[in-house]
């Protein structure tokens, strides 16, 4: 019996060591550890969920049937360029996923089946309708998800957040969670931005060019498109500079008529920088590119000098110079009143590159640091509050025997501490409401053992026997509402998301670990007494 | 020692007229809870409704009626507000609009900008759930529901008998409404972390009617002559101190959460207080009550 007892103590006293171990990271105590120890012990303890440290919590979705469908157009203008090359007449044409290559004969055929092994291929009315293959599409629409996730990740790192998390979820989607950043409209902004840089030719020469008005206000820009629908040339499209007055602040918008085929894009760019104009002490981006996009740049400067070239990012018109002479070297600047902030975060999203396709965005979840301070602070509140009621009720009516189920109580707390710190686990604010739970559900355990007990004492049994048999028989009372509660938080876990998880993980872990100090813990104290001498009468 | 009812006696089966009247009413409100939820009639959160809320800090007192006037002649329509005036804050929710966030959130931070100049604020958060994720989350709340009913069934089915597993599933099922309808009738919000606190709810239900009924099998192995009847009654007599210390100090620690838990969870401590009480009820005059007029042979008999 002695023994057994000796090995039971053990135990606790392992585990509460542990525990302390393991929980040491989250207090005070930690920073005046050595050197060693916060090298080589457990140094993570409990990591706070986005609620109660600030941030970000995102969700996106890649839009991929976008990626699909700028591949097609990538397709098509690529069969033009063979086509030209071959010399051979025929026309091709998109429209959604389809590519439409007339005329059909043997010669157009094989340029698509040798280039493009994947499309499906068939007739209709003497042309050659090429469609994208189911299987090419979903393809297509994985690997921009896994591009759009890679090149997040590349623009997050260079913008500084201190241990993002960014995971796929599903077929199309991205999480992004951002601990305690400050700015959470600028890193919204840096992540959605599909950063597509294009270079096109003014077109001034059109006769429609002169018809199109200076500048309108914003918000008349689809009166503008409406009004010129269809009177524009052939292959051109109009976009939109916006000038901001420096003093007012007023917003105007430049239509500006361009070629629709991107002379150059971004994708030939190898870095970008912040650059301070001397003149205005004004921001800039300076971009170079790679030798490819530096020979393709020249080239395209050399045909059009005197000519304007706009730079757009995602359809928006940042500036439209005049080439004045053929530019060699591969050097380009971005200006556009910019401030340090939007100039910087512009280069990050240029140099980590454009996204594959747009991204919509699903959820967002922005906590303020404050609150997240006010929430921790109102939790430790509720939490001492609640457990000293508790425990001063305890003692109160189970008098000694209340003092042991108390022990039993902070047992529990300090071990259930432990075991989310050992986890690494993620502290949520449901999950500080689950361990205030737990606290409250705690002591039920030690109630049924006490009242069973209590019911052996009134049958007339010595203290020791009733102790035994009240355990005995409370037992499986206590295996069957701990499991049943089990249940319901394993469901919690695996159908919650993010909050509701931290909840089922302490409510579960502090249920598990309640059946651990009930049974070992309660019933040791009342072994030590008892074998120590017999109780003439216990105080319960 | 100190006791709550010196042996208790107390005919709770022969109530259970009035226990099923009561409780069918409640019940009742639940299920209609549930029907409005469904047809979207509720006051579902934007968790479930998609939606964008934010909640601002501002330096100084504010008066709702300020914020509103603000808000709509800077035209945002179809809003609610909502106020914690002890500590000057403002939450803002505007469901289901087909704008994207950041133009929603950023209308309504440069009209209370524009509007409102000498108060400054802080925003201390902002949601935004789209139609698709509020979906899903509707979804898995659902399923999760489902799934801790069938498997709390299964395990008090397996651990006792089909019949009293049935009486368990009924008496959760019974809190879980109860506390539902209750937050439908007084107009509170139905979102994610309700839920949370209903399957939390109904596992401290459950706990009360397994305790209950494990002191039921146990008295009806041992006094075979007796009534059923007879014999379930002196049962959640027997377990009546038990309930109602453990109902007790779940509810010191909820109503703690209560007070001192902070903005964010108060409706959750809200429906827990509300669950331990109605819980505590139910396994006394609901679940035995159903295992008794099921009928059939006597449970737990000899042979």
């Amino acid at each position: 019996m002695k023994k057994k007892i000796l090995w039971r103590l053990i135990l606790i006293g392992v585990t509460v060591i542990l525990a302390i171990i393991f929980f040491l990271p989250n207090t005070p105590v930690f920073q005046y550890t050595p050197e060693w120890w916060q090298k080589n012990m457990p140094n993570k303890g409990i990591v706070l969920g986005l609620d109660l440290q600030g941030g970000l919590h995102l969700v996106f979705e890649v839009e991929g049937d976008k990626a699909v469908e700028l591949s097609t157009e990538r397709y098509a203008s690529r069969l033009r360029d063979l086509f030209t090359k071959k010399k051979l007449t025929a026309d091709v044409a998109v429209s959604g996923l389809t590519i439409t290559v007339s005329p059909s004969n043997m010669e157009t055929r094989k340029v698509v089946e040798d280039n493009y092994p994947t499309l499906i291929l068939s007739e209709a009315g003497g042309k050659l309708v090429c469609k994208m293959s189911d299987k090419e599409a979903k393809r297509i629409k994985d690997n921009a998800a896994d591009q759009a996730l890679e090149t997040i990740r590349n623009r997050i790192d260079q913008f500084g957040v201190a241990e993002p998390t960014i995971h796929r979820q599903g077929d199309n989607e991205i999480v992004v969670q951002l601990p305690g950043v400050k700015e959470p409209k600028r890193a919204i902004d840096l992540i959605g931005k599909t950063a597509q840089l294009e270079f096109k030719l003014v077109d001034d020469e059109a006769k429609v060019a002169a018809e199109i008005p200076q500048a309108v206000l914003q918000g008349e820009e689809d009166n503008i498109l409406k009004q010129f629908a269809g009177k524009i040339p052939e292959g051109d499209e109009i976009l939109f500079e916006k000038k901001v007055n420096r003093e007012t602040g007023a917003v105007r918008k430049i239509p500006i008529l361009l070629k629709k085929q991107a002379a150059l894009t971004g994708d030939l760019l190898s870095d970008a920088k912040i650059n301070i104009d001397s003149r205005f002490s004004e921001p800039y981006v300076s971009i170079s590119f790679n030798a490819a996009g530096a020979s393709l740049f020249e080239e395209v400067t050399g045909a059009n000098v005197k000519k304007r070239l706009a730079i757009i990012l995602d359809n928006t018109v940042y500036s439209a110079p005049v080439i004045q002479e053929k530019i060699a070297g591969g050097n380009a600047q971005i200006t556009g009143s910019f401030t340090m902030d939007e100039a910087k975060d512009l280069s990050i999203v240029l140099k980590a590159g454009a996204l594959p396709a747009p991204l919509k965005m699903l959820q967002n979840v922005t906590v303020g640091p404050s609150l997240g301070r006010d929430s921790i602070e109102a939790g430790k509140m509720a939490g001492i509050i609640g457990t000293v009621a508790v425990i001063i009720f305890m003692i109160f009516y189970y008098r000694f025997s209340g003092v042991i189920a108390d022990f039993a109580l902070l047992l529990n707390i300090l071990l259930l501490l432990g075991a989310m710190a050992s986890l690494n686990a993620t502290l949520t604010l449901p999950g500080i409401a689950g361990i205030i739970l737990a606290i409250g559900m705690a002591v039920d355990s030690n109630v049924l053992m006490f009242e069973r007990m209590r019911d052996e004492l009134r049958s007339g049994k010595t203290p020791r026997s009733a102790v035994d048999s009240g355990y005995d028989k409370a037992f499986w009372t206590i295996f069957d509402s701990h499991v049943t509660t089990l249940i319901t938080a394993a469901v919690l876990f695996q159908f919650g998301t993010g909050p509701i998880k931290g909840f089922a993980v302490t409510l579960s872990l502090g249920v598990a670990i309640n059946l651990f100090t009930a049974l070992i813990g309660t019933k040791s104290v009342f072994d030590i007494i008892n074998s120590k001498r017999e109780l003439k009468k216990l105080s319960i | 020692m100190i006791e709550l009812i010196k042996n208790p006696n107390i005919n709770f089966l022969g109530k259970r007229k009035f226990a099923f009247a009561f409780s069918g009413i409640l019940s009742i409100i639940g299920i209609i809870a549930i029907v409005q939820i469904a047809t979207g009639h509720a006051n579902l959160g934007i968790d479930f409704a998609g939606g964008t809320a934010i909640q601002f800090k501002f330096e100084k007192p504010i008066a709702l009626h300020n914020v509103r006037l603000a808000l709509e002649s800077g035209g945002l329509k179809d809003f609610d507000l909502q106020d914690l005036p002890s500590e000057n804050k403002i939450l803002i929710r505007v469901k289901k609009t087909d704008q994207e966030l950041g133009k929603v959130s950023d209308a309504i931070t440069t009209i209370l900008s524009q509007k409102l100049p000498d108060n400054k604020y802080v925003v201390d958060s902002t949601t935004f759930i789209g139609p698709k994720v509020g979906g899903r989350l509707r979804a898995d709340a659902a399923k999760a529901v489902a799934v801790a009913v069938i498997g709390i069934l299964i395990y008090v089915a397996f651990r006792f008998q089909f019949k009293f597993g049935v009486g368990a599933t009924i008496a959760t099922f019974h809190d879980v409404l109860a506390v539902l309808g209750i937050f439908y009738l007084i107009g509170k919000e139905i979102n994610l972390i309700l839920i949370t606190a209903l399957l939390t709810v109904a596992g401290y239900s459950l706990t009360d009617t397994v305790v209950v009924f494990d002191r039921i099998r146990e008295n009806l192995k041992a006094r075979q002559r007796e009534a059923v009847e007879t014999v379930m009654n002196s049962s959640v007599n027997e377990v009546l101190s038990r309930t109602i210390i453990t109902s007790t100090t779940v509810l010191l620690t909820s109503i703690a959460l209560f007070f001192f838990g902070g903005e964010v969870i108060h409706d959750f401590s809200l429906a827990m207080v509300m669950g331990v009480i109605v819980g505590t009820y139910s396994s006394i005059f609901v679940a035995s009550p159903i295992v008794l007029i099921w009928g059939g042979k006597r449970p737990f008999a000899n042979k």
